[in-house]
């Protein structure tokens, strides 16, 4: 492997991890959107906070990691994506302003009236943006962004590519976020709303498997490039993901939370993983490959040195936390390891 | 405004949106580095002392710092963004020089954002004593991060570690650029600054309450242990001010003749200008103190200090700004140390200042006015440096956006930033008055417990 595909390669596992770990954080914005008024509204909300509260900041910065990554390693694509798909990134950059500050307003919102509005301006902003990042990936996916920048700057990302992305986005992050979020209500032993919510995600689940396979007919058209990636190199990941998908409704069907979650991660990943290989080894399909944008082969030494420091240091931190705040809601029976009275063995001091 | 023919659309609302989002997120970004440290100091006391006053005050701060650091994040982002819709022609032909340094930044904001929810979530959860260490990392990259940020800034001011032949960036050296010959002086005034900033906001706070005669043992706790290290801040940004204008000076003698006022060169010893305005190329309006200008800008009591003449008047920066806002940082800090100074005098003489409401008033517009000193650093800074963006070797214009309808994004994030600001304003202030109500957790309104309560007292009623 060259070393600009190494760098690609760790900045695509960054790609990978946000859309599974922001993804259900964003996808929770459609159960507290619809999570309706009074009593099981109120508790679906407050599900939402614990669940997505403790940890949505730490998954939001691989956002920062992948741009940071993408700017430094790959210059000169960064700037043709950014001049290209203004308007789509500032729409879902004022998704994640509004996201981000009104989920943290409404926890601390003195009366119910306001906790209502950072609420809707909380789960709205949720969905857009995972939607305008999809239409970002089906602009570059499809081949509309010359290489020198400053392309159309509408027909980049509204196209059949774009919106079937955007609504792939969407669907998948909600579907996401029904799993974590069953599982979190199922652990802390509100079968109520875990049913509630397991309904709703197994309706979501279904339309979201509907929307990758139907959504690939537009796409074989739209983008040819990306279509024979997909049938050749990335075939084995499109089945992967339906294998893994499917079983998840099974396992979601089953009540069986622990592995319908992993299955969930897995199908997502390969779908993910699916487009990454589908496209290689464009960085921007058709116009710019991974080779031809890299930067500097010493800055992109540099940069192995930085995700080797992440892997060291945020990587045990990170997993800490997930374990901590799964760990701490109610006391788990079953785990005994998490049990907060001993929440000391942590990676941290491991080593 | 010659300069703006043929300058490109994008220019002025890219600058603009630039210096709103900067200056909205310096604040932010400030509590994130600064606040941690802050909240440490008094943790650790409610643990050593077992100070329960100690402990509330912890507690409160906790949940403002969750708050302040969530808007912090999403306004950080925007930077990002902002970095490449803005400055594509800054960041594609130098993202691979001056990128490394905003990789480890970005580890060092994971870093905070992971154990900001470990601590958050730690309540109650952790061993206090391993509770109170979890807020050491936040500290710890809040200080990284300060320096990969400003290590881009110095990078900006001093550029190294590449070489361009016919204008092709080569022989890149990401080390070389981080670690500019600037970057030290630049990380610790801002690192200071942000200390300064946040010490003085929040023991405004509890000084406005004593002024409402909320004179208890927590508004003194609260007052105290931020403003004492604020104090600590206070009193060294002069020194390492001076030594970072002194090496600014050097390097750009256009920027320090636009911070002293000077459309010609001054013989030695040079006059300090205070105040005063540059209208066609004529000084009006400016007390010349003797002698002191060379002093404070050469630090010699002879030397001359270099006007607008010695460069061309297309390298000029915009003066009356770059003045101004330099002399306002300056006046503004050098009024702060003088308040400190006294503060501690009267304490060390067995005087209570927090008696004394004329301390008290200053204390509170303390907070408002270490913000306009920071900000207007930068501005100094910035705008000291056009018309480059990266000295001497590429220009602003050439940095910005050729894209048309910038102005509509410049709109949309003014109008995010000021609806943001009034919900944290109405939050926060809702925040206070619940404490002072002893809702001391801070009940969720949307809680089912407290939505059952309102839905039967609106059936009640």
């Amino acid at each position: 492997m060259t070393l600009p595909s190494l760098v690609a390669a760790a900045m695509f596992v960054g790609v990978i991890i946000y859309a599974v770990c922001a993804g259900a954080d964003f996808g929770s914005g459609f159960y507290d959107l619809t999570a309706g008024a009074g009593k099981s509204g109120a508790e679906l909300r407050t599900l939402v906070d614990h669940s997505i509260g403790p940890v949505w900041e730490a998954n939001h910065v691989w956002l920062i990691y992948i741009l940071v990554m993408w700017w430094t390693g790959f210059p000169k694509a960064f700037a043709a994506a950014m001049t290209t798909l203004f308007i789509p990134l500032m729409l879902a950059l004022t998704g994640i302003v509004l996201r981000g500050s009104s989920f943290a307003l409404r926890k601390y919102a003195p009366t119910f009236r306001q906790a209502r509005l950072f609420g809707a301006v909380f789960a709205g902003s949720s969905l857009i943006t995972p939607f305008f990042f999809g239409t970002v990936v089906g602009g570059i996916a499809s081949g509309r962004l010359p290489a020198s920048g400053y392309g159309d700057r509408v027909g980049s990302w509204i196209n059949p590519t774009s919106l079937v992305g955007g609504c792939l986005a969407v669907t998948t992050c909600v579907f996401l976020a029904g799993i974590f979020l069953t599982a979190d209500a199922a652990r802390a032993g509100d079968t109520t709303l875990g049913e509630r919510l397991r309904r709703r995600t197994l309706a979501v689940g279904a339309l979201s498997g509907v929307i990758v396979f139907v959504g690939l007919f537009p796409v074989l058209h739209d983008a040819p490039r990306l279509s024979r990636g997909l049938l050749h190199g990335g075939f084995p990941l499109l089945m992967v993901a339906a294998i893994a998908g499917a079983t998840t409704l099974i396992m979601l069907y089953r009540r069986s939370y622990f592995l319908a979650r992993c299955f969930g991660v897995a199908a997502v990943t390969a779908v993910v993983a699916g487009w990454g290989v589908g496209q290689y080894p464009w960085m921007l399909v058709d116009q710019l490959t991974i080779e031809g944008a890299a930067g500097a082969p010493s800055t992109l030494a540099a940069l192995l040195v930085v995700v080797a420091l992440a892997v060291v240091l945020v990587l045990p931190a990170l997993v800490y936390l997930f374990r901590l705040s799964q760990s701490g809601q109610t006391v788990p029976t079953n785990r005994r390891s998490l049990s907060p009275t001993k929440p000391l063995a942590t990676p941290l001091e491991a080593r | 405004m010659a300069l703006a023919a043929a300058s490109p659309p994008g220019l002025l609302p890219a600058r603009e949106q630039m210096a709103l989002s900067l200056g909205f997120h310096i604040i932010l970004a400030s509590f994130g580095v600064a606040f941690p440290t802050i909240i440490f100091l008094m943790h650790r006391r409610a643990i050593i002392r077992d100070d329960p006053t100690a402990l509330r005050l912890t507690r409160r701060w906790a949940k403002v710092s969750g708050l302040l650091f969530a808007v912090g994040a999403v306004s950080g982002t925007v930077l990002s963004f902002e970095m490449g819709l803005l400055w594509p022609g800054l960041m594609g032909r130098f993202g691979d020089v001056l990128g490394v340094p905003f990789a480890i930044e970005g580890l060092s904001f994971f870093v905070e954002a992971i154990f900001l929810g470990i601590y958050l979530y730690g309540w109650d959860r952790l061993p206090p004593r391993v509770h109170l260490v979890t807020i050491v990392p936040m500290g710890v990259a809040g200080i990284v991060g300060t320096f990969c940020v400003t290590a881009v800034n110095a990078w900006m001011n001093n550029p190294t570690g590449f070489t361009l032949r016919d204008g092709v960036v080569t022989d890149v050296q990401p080390w070389r650029a981080m670690f500019n010959d600037g970057v030290w002086l630049e990380f610790l005034h801002m690192w200071v600054g942000a200390f300064m900033l946040v010490g003085l906001v929040v023991s405004g706070v509890y000084a406005a309450g004593m002024l409402r005669g909320r004179t208890d043992a927590l508004h003194r706790l609260g007052f105290t242990v931020p403003f004492a290290v604020a104090s600590i801040a206070t009193l060294i940004q002069p020194f390492v001010g001076h030594m970072l204008g002194l090496q600014a000076g050097a390097r750009q003698p256009s920027k320090l003749a636009a911070f002293e006022l000077n459309p010609t060169t001054e013989p030695g010893p040079a006059p300090l200008k205070l105040g005063g305005v540059l209208v066609d190329g004529e000084v009006r309006w400016a007390l010349p103190i003797p002698k002191i200008g060379s002093i404070i800008s050469r630090n010699s009591w002879d030397a001359p200090v270099p006007g607008l003449d010695t460069v061309p008047v297309s390298d000029q920066p915009p003066v009356n700004i770059t003045h101004l806002s330099f002399q306002l940082m300056i006046g503004i800090g050098t009024l702060l140390m003088v308040v400190v100074v006294l503060f501690w005098l009267a304490r060390r003489r067995g005087r209570d200042p927090l008696t004394n409401r004329w301390f008290l008033r200053f204390s509170v517009l303390a907070g408002p006015l270490a913000i306009i000193a920071l900000e207007s650093g930068w501005t100094a800074t910035e705008v000291g440096r056009q018309p480059w963006t990266v000295w001497q070797v590429l220009r602003t214009s050439d940095a910005a956006s050729m894209s048309t309808g910038l102005w509509w994004s410049y709109t949309g994030v003014l109008v995010v930033y000021l609806v943001m600001s009034v919900g944290a304003t109405v939050v926060l202030r809702s925040m206070a008055r619940r404490w002072r109500a002893g809702d001391e957790n801070l009940h969720s309104a949307y809680a089912p417990a407290s939505v059952a309560t309102d839905a039967q007292v609106e059936f009640v009623s």
